[in-house]
């Protein structure tokens, strides 16, 4: 085991995947110069410019270019440096990527794997904080992958390269720097699978990317309220790990979901939504979402805490559902 | 060199290739206002010698991405017009297992890399594939069939450049029917058109006839060699013109009757019968070629009419390997 930063996991699990696979190769904005998170740095060298290769900005044909190769058989990295660029490639996304298999009757399966650091990052304002990735679990044909910590995100994105569906991997920009234990060979993890943090019986919460370490703080304070919870990291929204989730919530009779995204018709909706569909009001005492308000990413830094998630919410939050 | 008869075998064999492209969709055509076929369905009557001379350079290894307009180009890759037609009735034996339709067919076994329900869709594709045949060392290309209604969307500029800085084997293919949907494109096209936008960027860029069969077989034979030997990308801008409307309920009636008159009087298949009649191919052989397309597309039509709907549960195949059926239901 070695402890590295998250983006330096990625960058071994991609390094590692691209030394087993001489089909992956990875595009995108600056990715020979290391891309803008240095999670390809030293790829060009030892992989060259036709397998690591910095484009233009033209993000259609970035995201296009990557299924075409995925259709003669290679296995694209898709680099889309910020996850809100990937506005400018939705076609070949949504009505290309997603849908290709489909419609072609399963003649293809494009094994690319996008990856679109997301979230708020050192206050940039509209344009460069969004999370958007509800919008993708309700697409069908893809893969939504949302981890929070080096090991997930290593493991994770093994998976994804070696996936044949499309993955959509939303790398957790806030928390590039934090450290984790990765190993060497990395193995992958599966999708689907959620990871449960704490264990306690008052309720269930259940979170992924950036509003994890969040969360994990919130919950931490209520222990040492004497309040123990359930909390689940899911890793990735779709598939999503249903099981683990409903089992827990049979258990606490209460679910709170936190994510950074907004809350009106974020994942925590659907979350909340099959738990009560499956297990049945009666059997549920009460529920609850702690999300971002309907509003743009502001810029300024009090106006950015409007948006953001909190340990003290969280804890108000869990206090509130079970006084339910 | 190749020998006269070489010669009238390969003009004779785009004779039939435009003549089985023609019997599909007039077929098709026949079908949809019968009923028989659902759903939207562009057809390229007219525009026929665009997808043979194109198609007939290319090897079965080499890929083409295609459009909404995309019958001919499939069948003159090679795809089954039985399997074809199967599709656009949404049958189970059909391309696609009935789920793509006239927008969406593929047969990845021919090379044919799909068409596409959105203009301009194919480009960044075709550049895309053209970039892993690279990577592979392959010799094959990548072929792009894009309409005048195309070059004003972003993906052509991107796709052009994209082509042109890592040197890509692809040929770009601008068929040119003058119209995008309902719109004149001149009308709605600033500058002197396809092939100087692609000069700009540096893909080598004619203009081809394109209902002269014979041209497009020209032109393409050149540029696929050219793309084929490491070239890097090139541009065909093969000017033709659609004799039916935007789809097959649009009688596209806005356009003077002696302009449709007239584009008929250079019906590509016509034309290259008068030439292959005058270098003796008997008429008759002529006509026997059209008979036999006809009853080719006819046996297609009736066996699509008659075969079987996809079951229920085949709506859920196809998705996603990971997360797919099991909560989607």
């Amino acid at each position: 085991m070695v402890e590295v930063t998250l983006i330096e996991a990625s960058r071994r699990a991609a390094l590692q995947e691209m030394r087993r696979d001489e089909r992956v190769w990875v595009l995108g904005e600056d990715v020979a110069r290391g891309g803008l998170w240095g999670q390809y740095k030293d790829f060009l060298g030892e992989f060259g410019e036709q397998r690591v290769v910095s484009t233009p900005i033209s993000e259609s044909t970035i995201m296009g270019a990557g299924l075409g190769s995925a259709l003669v058989g290679m296995r694209p990295i898709i680099e889309m440096r910020i996850f809100d660029f990937v506005m400018c490639a939705m076609d070949e996304l949504v009505n290309q990527i997603a849908k290709i298999r489909y419609m072609f009757g399963g003649q293809a399966k494009p094994a690319v794997v996008v990856r679109m650091p997301h979230g708020m990052w050192r206050n940039s304002a509209a344009q460069h904080s969004q999370m958007l990735e509800a919008w993708f679990a309700h697409l069908p044909g893809v893969v939504v992958v949302t981890p929070s910590t080096a090991e997930d995100t290593a493991g994770l994105l093994v998976q994804a390269i070696r996936s044949d569906d499309p993955v959509l991997f939303f790398d957790p920009k806030d928390l590039f720097g934090v450290p984790g234990q990765i190993a060497d060979p990395i193995e992958p993890i599966p999708f689907g699978v959620a990871r449960q943090v704490v264990e306690g019986n008052a309720a269930t919460v259940v979170s992924w990317s950036a509003a994890m370490p969040v969360a994990t703080k919130g919950v931490a304070m209520l222990a040492s309220d004497k309040i123990e919870v359930d909390l689940f990291d899911l890793r990735t929204i779709w598939p999503w790990d249903q099981a683990a989730v409903i089992a827990s919530v049979k258990k606490t009779g209460r679910l709170l979901v936190v994510h950074e995204a907004v809350e009106v018709a974020g994942f925590g909706a659907e979350i909340i939504a099959t738990v009560v569909d499956k297990l049945g009001p009666s059997n549920i005492k009460a529920v609850k979402r702690l999300a971002a308000p309907r509003i743009p990413i502001p810029f300024a830094p009090p106006l950015e805490a409007e948006v953001r998630v909190t340990p003290e919410k969280v804890v108000t939050a869990v206090k509130a559902l079970i006084a339910m | 060199m190749s020998e006269p008869g070489d010669n009238l075998r390969r003009l004779t064999g785009l004779y039939s290739t435009m003549a089985r492209i023609r019997a599909f969709e007039e077929t098709a055509l026949e079908a949809h206002k019968a009923g028989e076929i659902p759903g939207p369905l562009h057809v390229s009557i007219g525009q026929e010698a665009v997808a043979a001379g194109i198609c007939v350079n290319l090897r079965i290894d080499d890929r083409i991405t295609s459009n909404h307009r995309g019958h001919g180009h499939a069948i003159a890759k090679g795809a089954d017009p039985k399997r074809m037609m199967a599709e656009l009735y949404g049958r189970a034996n059909g391309y696609c297992r009935g789920k793509g339709g006239s927008m969406h067919i593929a047969d990845f076994s021919v090379g044919m890399l799909g068409a596409n329900g959105v203009v301009a869709g194919g480009i960044p594709i075709a550049v895309g594939a053209a970039q892993g045949l690279k990577m592979q060392g392959s010799d094959a290309i990548a072929t792009c069939m894009f309409g005048d209604g195309a070059i004003n969307r972003g993906p052509f500029l991107e796709g052009l450049n994209w082509a042109v800085l890592y040197k890509l084997p692809v040929l770009f293919v601008c068929e040119d029917n003058g119209v995008a949907a309902f719109t004149r494109s001149e009308s709605v096209t600033a500058g002197p058109g396809v092939v100087d936008r692609a000069r700009a960027l540096g893909v080598k860029a004619i203009t081809v006839d394109g209902n002269n069969v014979m041209s497009v077989d020209d032109a393409a034979q050149s540029a696929v060699a050219a793309v084929r030997r490491g070239d890097g990308p090139h541009l065909l801008h093969v000017r033709t013109y659609r004799i039916t409307g935007h789809t097959s309920t649009d009688a596209a009636a806005w356009r003077p009757a002696e302009e449709v008159q007239e584009a008929r009087s250079r019906d590509p298949i016509a034309r290259l019968g008068a030439v292959l009649c005058e270098r003796g191919v008997p008429a008759t052989d002529l006509g026997k070629m059209l008979d036999e397309a006809k009853a080719e597309m006819t046996a297609a039509r009736k066996d699509a009419n008659a075969a079987a709907w996809p079951e229920a549960s085949v709506a859920y195949e196809d998705v996603q390997d990971t997360g797919a059926v099991a909560w989607s239901k």
